[in-house]
């Protein structure tokens, strides 16, 4: 801490020093006299011998002082003195790059917290998602998922692998807590022994799910959240060892995960286990997702190849049953595609996320570029007074370091200002981003946005800082003493810095409008497509579930989904009420099988295709608003009857039959030893999976059906979806009547994901419409700033210009031929801005291919409408100052300055 | 490029000699500027000034210590004296002065080439 003190002393040593000289002086002055030499020559031989003192005492000062730095600092004194002279050039540049820096560290904060940060478990990169691909199960390839594993997979992925230190199956569920208050559902995992090993994070209170847990008919279990905890039973670390009713099933609380847990990227209540019976397993029974801890140092190739090797013993050791070949799934060929558990994570987010941070850094570009500008005409009014230095002996070097530190303050100052902005941008991103944004609860400003936000604001601060710098400090600038005066007109060369930097602010702002422009065509295109269901606003859904624990029967589970129905019908204002296995874009995972048509030949080793199945209500196609096409609906005879009969999607029956009309009457079945089945019914094309997928070919199903194979009791669907059709859907007291309803049947039925339609389809085009909305803000912004630097370059030269203008006019020229020179200067450069923009666009746009839907990234309507919009509101920005230069008096104009 | 022109001393010569002439005893400035000329019979060309900026450096690193009092001659001067870091520097500074000046001498040294 010696500098500190030396730092503190140093004004008291400077005095010292001067007055030892000054007594040195005189001692040797004395001295002389006394040797005999008058006064004055005593003085001046004093001063010879010495040297020069100013010199000699500056030297001395050095000593103590840190050059570099202390010129830094008087840079940045003299720095913020200016940009305090000069309150009106300090706040708009300030706001433009605080509005610039504080939106790209609230993107980049999403970025950073979604993309970049690793997951929060620990070791997370040794983390991976065992997802395969069935390119040649028929159908299949259709599902995003991939094929998901059975839980033989996992038994023999778990015994015979060579590259995970742990592996596990899970699956996302939902069960009903009764015996607390009301009765809930809840969001459950089931786990495989190893996923929470796999995971690899220590519960707060308890124990994890062992083993022994994973005995079939062993004692049941289960792992609360710590959301869970805390909201039901306050966080009480008594509740270890009680029992809590699950699906009326009486399970032990072994522990408590912690605070911030989550499962891969589900919240969940609870995790249960799954406790396969191993004895009883078959290949098939596709549904659970596989999680994997890497051994060290293995890679996801070796991972892929090794999953890969024990597929065939899978196919050696299971079967489907007697008289099936296990290796028919061959035909399928299965591959495992391992990824990390981040991507799996993070899904299709990626590239949105990463367009949205390229467009904001664009609107950061053309901020710099306006504050280039304006600092451009402010050094212009500052050549003297750098002239005046330079001449003093000031070095280029200082004179441009000076300006740079001048610059890159303002940029850390519009930083300061900035982070201030971005907090209140990443509470919106977070409110307004796409609900299914991954790690949502994760992003926040961080150390990592901080030193970004710094960076940022000290590049953007030496990049406007640069042109003027450069520029005008140049050893070329003596002239500038003169030149600055009204002697000479101004030169060409001073407008080309500016010139430049407006085209390139029309061609990012085109680049930014293209894009905006392509997000709304796609919107558009998606609100065009038929879904497949009428008036979303108006269809309230819900889930319910009745466990068998509840209600065993299953011809009874029907009846009380059937009451439900028809007691929802009797809400005032509800036009129709039913329900189905699920509704379109919810995101349940589906069900799908083979589906043979009667009268078509399927050869040995060739698969009929995988189809969607889904089950329904009678009325309930009335309901959502699906068109029926041909035939008839369900009855609820043909339900308790179990009459053999489905109804298909429009594509399938034209893929099958020809017509939808020729449809009816025909059969088909699932597998060859099951009864034929009639087609009764053709509906609409559905688009089950989000408007921009296709729309799968679906069989449905009455909600209850025979044994599938043909044996043993009727099944019934236990959980389904409840769509009401209802002016009030959604309001809080229409609510409260469903409940009611729905309890007067049964009270112990929990309502689980209530929601409109509305809600759903808008959760399912949330990626476009948030794209939509960060591309229009970033092209609003471009827009603004772009037509700010047009309008200040041209009023700019205007002003330079008076005194031509002023002796053109004087001369007789025409208001009209002064505005049409002005106008053609700013066509001008808005022309080269839109060509040079158009080109960039181009190739651009093309990165934002997979969000485009219905319009191709190089749309000539898109691309036409904006440049024309562009030239328009240039011509306008000029229009203004041009108008000016008409006016301008030459009696005024020629006296000025 | 401004001392230098009057410096025929190489860098390090000036404080070399203040530490071994504080050694003897502590000074004030002048007194020290006087004490070097006349040992060194007015041989070195030494600008009187040049002596403060290099106090300065010693002051600096803490190898002298300064301190106002009154002299001999009842003027209020600024004392220097050497520091135990002092003493410790000036013994390895002679040291390798001594060792550079030997080996200079010797290739100067007449009849061997």
């Amino acid at each position: 801490m010696n500098w500190i003190k030396q730092l503190i002393s140093r004004r008291r040593m400077y005095g010292d020093m001067s007055e030892e000289i000054r007594a040195h002086l005189e001692e040797k002055v004395e001295e002389l006299v006394a040797d005999g030499m008058p006064r004055k020559d005593a003085d001046a031989a004093a001063r010879r011998e010495f040297g020069n003192v100013t010199l000699m005492e500056e030297d001395g000062r050095d000593v103590w002082r840190w050059v570099w730095i202390e010129n830094f600092l008087m840079d940045v004194r003299y720095g913020l003195r200016m940009l305090g002279r000069n309150p009106v050039f300090t706040a708009a540049g300030l706001f433009t790059i605080a509005i610039g820096i504080g939106a790209n560290a609230a993107v980049f904060s999403v970025v950073n917290s979604v993309l970049l940060k690793p997951l929060s478990y620990p070791a997370a990169e040794e983390l991976v998602a065992l997802h395969q691909v069935a390119p040649g199960a028929p159908g299949l390839a259709d599902f995003e998922t991939g094929l998901l594993l059975s839980p033989s997979m996992y038994f023999t992925y778990a015994e015979h692998n060579q590259t995970f230190q742990s592996l596990g199956v899970w699956d996302a569920d939902t069960a009903n807590v009764t015996g607390l208050a009301e009765p809930e559902q809840v969001r459950i995992a089931d786990v495989s022994d190893g996923v929470l090993q796999t995971l690899g994070v220590i519960p707060a209170v308890g124990r994890w799910l062992s083993a022994a847990d994973q005995v079939p008919n062993g004692p049941k279990r289960v792992l609360l959240s710590y959301g869970y905890w805390q909201r039901r039973f306050g966080g009480d670390r008594a509740v270890i060892g009680r029992n809590i009713l699950v699906d009326s099933q009486p399970r032990e609380i072994v522990g408590v995960m912690p605070r911030g847990f989550r499962f891969v990227d589900t919240d969940f209540d609870m995790i249960a286990p799954l406790a396969f019976e191993r004895g009883k397993l078959i290949l098939a029974g596709f549904g659970f997702h596989g999680i994997a801890r890497l051994k060290r140092g293995a890679t996801i190739e070796e991972a892929d190849a090794d999953v890969k090797r024990m597929l065939t013993i899978w196919m050696d050791s299971w079967s489907n049953g007697p008289g099936t070949n296990p290796h028919f799934y061959e035909t399928w060929k299965i591959t495992p595609m391992i990824r990390p558990l981040k991507k799996e994570v993070i899904g299709n987010m990626g590239e949105l996320l990463w367009v949205v941070m390229a467009t904001i850094g664009l609107v950061m570009l053309i901020a710099c570029a306006n504050v280039t500008n304006l600092l451009l005409v402010r050094v212009e009014a500052r050549q003297q007074e750098l002239a005046v230095r330079a001449a003093l002996g000031a070095g280029w070097g200082r004179i441009v370091c000076g300006l740079l530190v001048e610059s890159v303050m303002l940029g850390l100052l519009g930083g300061v200002v900035g982070v201030g902005l971005a907090s209140a941008g990443v509470r919106f991103l977070v409110a307004e981003g796409p609900a299914n944004l991954p790690r949502i609860s994760e992003i926040s400003i961080d150390g990592r946005t901080l030193g970004f936000t710094l960076l940022l604001s000290m590049l953007s601060g030496l990049l406007f800082g640069l042109v003027p710098a450069l520029k005008y400090a140049g050893p070329r600038n003596a002239l500038a003493l003169r030149s600055a005066g009204r002697t000479m007109s101004v030169s060409r060369e001073r407008h080309r810095a500016r010139n430049l930097l407006v085209m390139g602010q029309v061609a990012m702002a085109l680049v930014l409008l293209v894009s905006a422009g392509l997000m709304i065509r796609t919107f558009e295109a998606l609100r065009a497509v038929d879904p497949g269901f009428t008036d979303a606003q108006h269809l309230q859904v819900m889930r319910i579930s009745i466990p068998a624990s509840l209600v065993a029967q299953p011809e009874q589970v029907t009846r009380i989904q059937n009451d439900v129905m028809e007691k929802l019908a009797t809400i005032p204002g509800v036009k129709s009420a039913a329900f189905a296995s699920e509704m379109p874009m919810e995101g349940f995972d589906s069900d799908w099988d083979t589906v043979f048509a009667e009268g078509k030949s399927y050869p040995e080793g060739k698969m009929p295709p995988l189809l969607l199945y889904k089950h329904v209500s009678p009325g309930f196609f009335g309901a959502a608003g699906t068109r029926l096409l041909a035939g008839r609906d369900l009855t609820w005879t043909d339900v308790y009857g179990l009459r053999p009969v489905v109804m298909v999607s429009e594509n399938l029956a034209r893929e099958m039959w020809g017509t939808p009309s020729y449809a009816v009457g025909k059969r088909l079945r699932e597998d060859p030893g099951l009864p034929w089945r009639e087609v009764i019914g053709v509906v609409q094309d559905v688009r089950e999976k989000g408007v921009q997928e296709k729309a799968p070919e679906i069989v449905y199903w009455p909600t209850l059906v025979e044994n599938l194979f043909g044996r043993g009791p009727a099944q019934a669907i236990r959980t389904v979806t409840f769509v009401i059709r209802s002016e009030r859907a959604g309001t809080e007291s229409f609510l409260n009547e469903v409940r009611q309803a729905v309890w007067s049947v049964n009270s112990n039925l929990p309502l689980a994901s209530v929601r409109t339609m509305g809600d759903v389809y808008g959760k399912s085009v949330a990626r476009t419409s948030f794209t939509l909305v960060m591309l229009g803000i970033a092209g609003a912004m471009a827009l603004t700033l772009g037509v700010i630097g047009i309008y200040g370059v041209i009023s700019f030269t205007v002003s330079q210009r008076k005194r031509e203008f002023g002796i053109r006019l004087a001369l007789g020229a025409q208001g009209g031929d002064v505005v049409q020179m002005v106008l053609r200067q700013g066509a001008k450069m808005t022309l080269a801005g839109v060509a040079i923009g158009a080109g960039a666009a181009f190739v651009l746009t093309r990165l934002m291919k997979g969000l485009l839907f219905g319009v191709t990234e190089r749309d000539p309507f898109t691309f036409g409408l904006v440049a024309a919009l562009l030239m328009l509101v240039a011509l306008l920005a000029c229009y203004v100052p041009a108008r000016r230069a008409m006016k301008v008096d030459p009696v005024v104009a020629l006296r000025y300055q | 490029m401004r001392k230098e022109t009057q410096r025929d001393l190489f860098p390090g010569a000036l404080e070399m000699m203040i530490l071994r002439t504080l050694k003897r005893q502590p000074l004030h400035g002048y007194a020290l500027v006087q004490h070097i000329r006349r040992t060194s019979n007015d041989l070195l060309q030494i600008e009187e000034g040049s002596l403060y900026p290099a106090l300065q450096r010693l002051l600096k690193a803490e190898l002298v210590k300064a301190e106002w009092g009154v002299s001999a001659t009842n003027r209020r001067v600024r004392t220097y004296r050497l520091t135990a870091a002092g003493v410790k520097h000036l013994e390895r500074e002679v040291s390798s002065f001594e060792r550079m000046l030997k080996g200079i001498s010797r290739v100067l040294a007449p009849g061997e080439l």
